[in-house]
């Protein structure tokens, strides 16, 4: 190898690359600040984005329970107890013998064992409940302040019987009751979640900047509490809400309980990421251009913290949708008429109710479980994305 | 192998027919990310002789490492070969390495059986849970199906030829008894454990002191020679290539540019790039541009350091224990003058990276002080300032950090991060302020009109010039850079250094730089201070710590500096340290 080997005369500039697809522009990512760039990584994650949807439409569906509900949530009508859910048919037969295009509902029969004398309800193919949207339905008030009566679905005449996902022991409408229940379970969460928010960003800042003694005091009072077994506490804490207070204060008083012992980790999270910022060059060099505590904490550490924050609430919500649940099962968190999942499961407590009446068991069972489920990828997908400077 | 293997070794290169053991034919290597191919090697050809040594020398992002793991059969995911053969010669005529997949049992054989493998990072490239001895146990059993106890007498034979003190009792220590350059030892024991024919060092002395790094090269030239291996040695340091190459390739972007004996390439280079690479790396006996007359730059001086020193962990507990003593920085005395650059040089752990802060006072120092003068004849003591006084100080002495990707946050733009100090001081806001970080980054060498874009958009040359004009914004008169140019390549770092000394012509500044490479201060310092184990064991001005070193330990280091070039090699008749 003594002769000189001479590939190229034409200098190159860059390493040699083939665009797989024509995407943002490298002049755009140039000044794209970190939202961009996590939301560029974020929409990568697919489950993460489906779960973001489901989580969105579930808040949705909180916001306008009165008009997506086709009943009103304390109407009862004691003649279609325990009626099993129907299913929505859409073309009916006409006296001509052809068919038109008319959804609807069958109605029920109701036939007695005259053995046992119980009631059984069967579908009665005779008896055509026909349906529309944008009905006119029971009078409700939107938020409390707007009297409307459309309603998104509903029988035509609201007088007939539409139970889409059956009813309960008092003939009420589970569907609307689901409905109503999103409001309350999905908001409990958020609430809760403000609260550790609060506690845990500025426990775990505090703790994580200062370190020394002020860091050992608030690790072992989170050490106290998280070493406390939580369902006796809530229970404890939730049986001494005096019977008289109404349903609101109620709500709030378990909402703040259960946010009491659900910040500790954040605080941790917080008080971790504060530490390892603390060490980066990047803080050293604002604290020499001159930069204040208070400068330090609020310009440079925390929007580095943000995103993570974002993740760690993400996957705190479903923690105190459970609890709140759990507690609501339970009979001591929220009681009627207050209507949450919670509330709506208490109904499928003994196993007589679920053999004949197993909907009231699964469909509020499926809300929590599928919004447990959206949050815990939604946060996944955000923790991951939370740092896009990473290589 | 011994005296037979070197006098084949002549013997083949006298009559130059040596058979290639291994031949690279027209080798490409993409790796698919998300939006594009990166095509990292391209039509890669060279090949590797017995008893030869072929560097293959580049930047950063070339594509050397990429290729030389790709001779053992290890390419990352992403990555694929996408054309080309591997071309392994045997004793069972030639395998195409290309062609086997990662899991083959061919494979498994030809890596560490044929091929040996020595890595950069000594420290995560040997497992800490295992004693240096069981992991070339393992090597052996597995290779050469030895029992255990032969397989330990060889491990302890090995370990002495790679020249580890008593090795029957190292041999069960662990990893984190080794210091790093043991490590690295131990690397090359390992990797020579099956007696390969074939020896690939990727930067195998890159994380390693100047010492350290010539006792490790000579080591493994030696070896190499005496074995008849052929090596494959991977490198950015030009003075490292002069040193041990036969032959040289130089890579860019994924292409070699240009290939020939390790003396035609340095003295008659054909490839502009190779020429480039060559005039811009730092060579010791190369003295600053422009020397300028001392008389000139006494004065008063800027900053006085006197009998500065750091203790750590010798508080005593409560219990009336104390902690072993640590002196990270031992009395140490200089003066500062305005307009002069001092070097602080030294090997990891000599204590500079800790002087540096001192001054600062990032980390308190245990006694002595610390005098700053300022423009206009007034005095600080600067361990006696208050919190407010502390402030001012830090503006008048700024600091250089050493890695551009960490010291600037990567959530605000260009604009804020030059600003900032300004936005801090409340001196300037709006139209002025963002005229000014023009100005600024008009000075680095950075485009003002990018200063909207966020640190991600640009190079670490680049980070580093905004690292500099953040430096800068506050009219200082003493920068303190901290490596300021060690996590560069060496084209970046010869465009920095000279940003730097074009910046103190037109501003007056006065530098601390402080490295561990004795070339780049050489090129940039008026005076160095040379530190060892806390101490400054000596100072003078550069052209005398260079060319007359006094110190034992002084000559030690200066002779260890591999040269630029092939002709005129220093580090293999060095002086050597004993302390």
């Amino acid at each position: 190898m003594t002769t000189q080997v001479f590939l190229d005369t034409v200098g190159e500039e860059r390493p040699a690359v083939s665009p797989l697809k024509t995407g943002a522009p490298l002049e755009d990512i140039a000044v794209a600040g970190q939202w961009r760039l996590i939301w560029g990584r974020f929409i990568q994650h697919r489950v993460a984005v489906g779960a973001g949807i489901v989580i969105a439409v579930f808040y949705f569906i909180a916001l306008f329970v009165e008009f997506l509900a086709p009943a009103l949530p304390e109407a009862s009508r004691p003649q279609y107890t325990y009626a099993p859910p129907q299913s929505i048919g859409l073309f009916v037969a006409d006296e001509s013998g052809g068919t038109r295009f008319q959804p609807h509902v069958k109605g029920y029969a109701i036939e007695v064992d005259p053995v046992a004398l119980r009631r059984t309800f069967v579908v009665d193919d005779t008896k055509i409940v026909p349906i529309g949207f944008f009905v006119e339905g029971p009078t409700y008030k939107l938020w409390g302040v707007f009297a409307m009566n459309r309603h998104l679905i509903g029988p035509l005449n609201p007088t007939d019987p539409m139970y889409l996902l059956g009813t309960d022991k008092l003939g009420r409408d589970l569907m609307t009751r689901l409905i109503y229940g999103t409001r309350v379970s999905m908001s409990i969460g958020l609430v809760g979640v403000a609260i550790s928010l609060c506690l845990g960003v500025v426990l775990g800042s505090l703790s994580g900047f200062y370190g020394g003694w002020v860091d050992m005091t608030i690790q072992r009072i989170i050490e106290v509490i998280s070493s406390m077994p939580t369902i006796p506490l809530w229970l404890g804490l939730a049986a001494a809400i005096p019977l008289t207070w109404s349903p609101l204060q109620v709500y709030f008083v378990i909402t703040l309980i259960v946010s009491l012992f659900g910040w500790t980790g954040l605080a941790r999270e917080v008080r971790g990421r504060f530490y390892a910022l603390r060490g980066e060059d990047f803080v050293t060099a604002a604290r020499l251009d001159g930069s204040g505590e208070r400068r330090l904490i609020f310009r440079h550490i925390l929007p580095s913290l943000t995103s993570h924050i974002l993740a760690v609430l993400t996957l705190a919500i479903p923690t105190m949708i459970v609890a709140e649940t759990a507690l609501s099962f339970l009979g001591v968190g929220l009681k009627p008429p207050v209507v949450s999942w919670g509330v709506l499961l208490q109904d499928a407590q003994n196993i007589r109710t679920v053999a004949t009446a197993p909907w009231l068991l699964v469909w509020p069972a499926a809300a929590v479980v599928v919004v447990v489920l959206a949050y815990n990828f939604l946060g996944d997908g955000l923790r991951d994305a939370a740092d896009p400077y990473e290589s | 192998m011994g005296i037979g293997g070197m006098v084949a070794k002549l013997k083949a290169d006298v009559a130059d027919t040596g058979e290639p053991l291994l031949e690279v034919k027209d080798l490409s290597i993409d790796f698919h990310l998300r939006t594009h191919i990166l095509h990292a090697v391209r039509n890669v050809s060279f090949a590797l002789e017995r008893g030869r040594t072929l560097c293959l020398v580049g930047e950063s992002g070339s594509g050397k490492s990429v290729t030389a793991r790709a001779l053992l059969g290890i390419v990352d995911r992403q990555g694929r070969i996408a054309g080309g053969r591997i071309l392994l010669h045997g004793d069972e005529g030639e395998v195409d390495i290309a062609q086997m997949t990662e899991r083959s049992s061919e494979l498994l054989r030809i890596r560490g059986g044929r091929i040996g493998l020595v890595f950069q990072e000594p420290m995560s490239s040997l497992s800490p849970v295992h004693t240096i001895g069981s992991q070339i146990i393992e090597a052996l059993r597995l290779h050469r199906r030895l029992d255990a106890r032969a397989a330990r007498a060889e491990t302890v034979e090995l370990l002495r030829q790679v020249e580890i003190r008593d090795p029957e009792t190292m041999v069960d220590r662990y990893t984190f008894e080794f210091s790093g350059g043991m490590r690295q030892r131990a690397m090359i024991a390992m990797a020579l454990a099956c007696d390969p024919d074939i020896l690939i060092a990727d930067e195998p002395t890159t994380a390693l002191d100047v010492t350290t790094q010539a006792e490790i090269l000579d080591l493994i030239k030696r070896l190499q020679v005496s074995r008849g291996m052929a090596m494959l040695l991977i490198t950015h340091d030009m003075g490292v290539v002069a040193e041990v190459a036969d032959d040289v390739a130089v890579m860019r972007y994924g292409r070699i540019v240009e290939t020939g004996s390790v003396d035609d390439v340095f003295h008659a280079a054909q490839h502009p790039y190779t020429s480039s690479l060559l005039s811009s790396t730092v060579r010791l006996e190369q003295p600053r541009a422009d020397i300028r007359d001392r008389a000139e730059a006494l004065g008063e001086p800027v900053l006085s350091v006197r009998s500065l020193t750091k203790v750590y962990g010798a508080v005593s507990g409560w219990f009336g224990k104390s902690g072993p003593a640590l002196t990270a920085v031992d009395d140490a005395s200089f003066d500062l003058h305005a307009g002069e650059n001092l070097g602080i040089v030294g090997e990891s752990g000599s204590g500079k990276t800790t002087l540096g802060r001192l001054i600062l006072r990032t980390v308190e120092p245990t006694s002595g002080s610390i005098t700053y003068r300022r423009k206009d004849g007034t005095s600080d003591d600067v361990l006696a300032l208050s919190k407010a006084g502390l402030k001012d100080y830090h503006r008048q002495v700024r600091l250089v950090f050493q890695d551009p990707f960490a010291s600037l946050n990567p959530r605000m733009t260009v604009k804020q991060i030059v600003g900032d100090p300004l936005v801090v001081a409340g001196t300037l806001r709006g139209a002025a302020l963002e005229h000014r970080v023009g100005e600024l980054l008009d000075l680095v060498g950075i485009d003002p009109r990018s200063m909207e874009r966020y640190p991600h958009a640009f190079s670490g040359g680049q980070r580093q010039r905004i690292g500099i004009a953040r430096a800068l914004a506050l009219d200082p008169s003493v920068l303190i850079a901290d490596e300021a140019t060690a996590a560069l390549d060496v084209s970046i770092r010869a465009q920095i250094l000279d940003l730097l000394l074009d910046i103190q012509k037109r501003l007056g500044l006065s530098f601390i730089f402080i490295s561990h490479d004795i070339s780049v201060v050489r090129y940039f310092c008026d005076h160095v201070a040379v530190m060892h184990r806390g101490r400054i064991v000596e100072m003078g001005t550069a052209e005398e710590i260079v060319n007359n070193p006094r110190e034992p330990y002084t000559q030690s280091l200066i002779s260890a500096v591999p040269n630029p070039d092939p002709r005129n090699k220093r580090m293999l008749h060095r002086t050597r340290f004993k302390s």
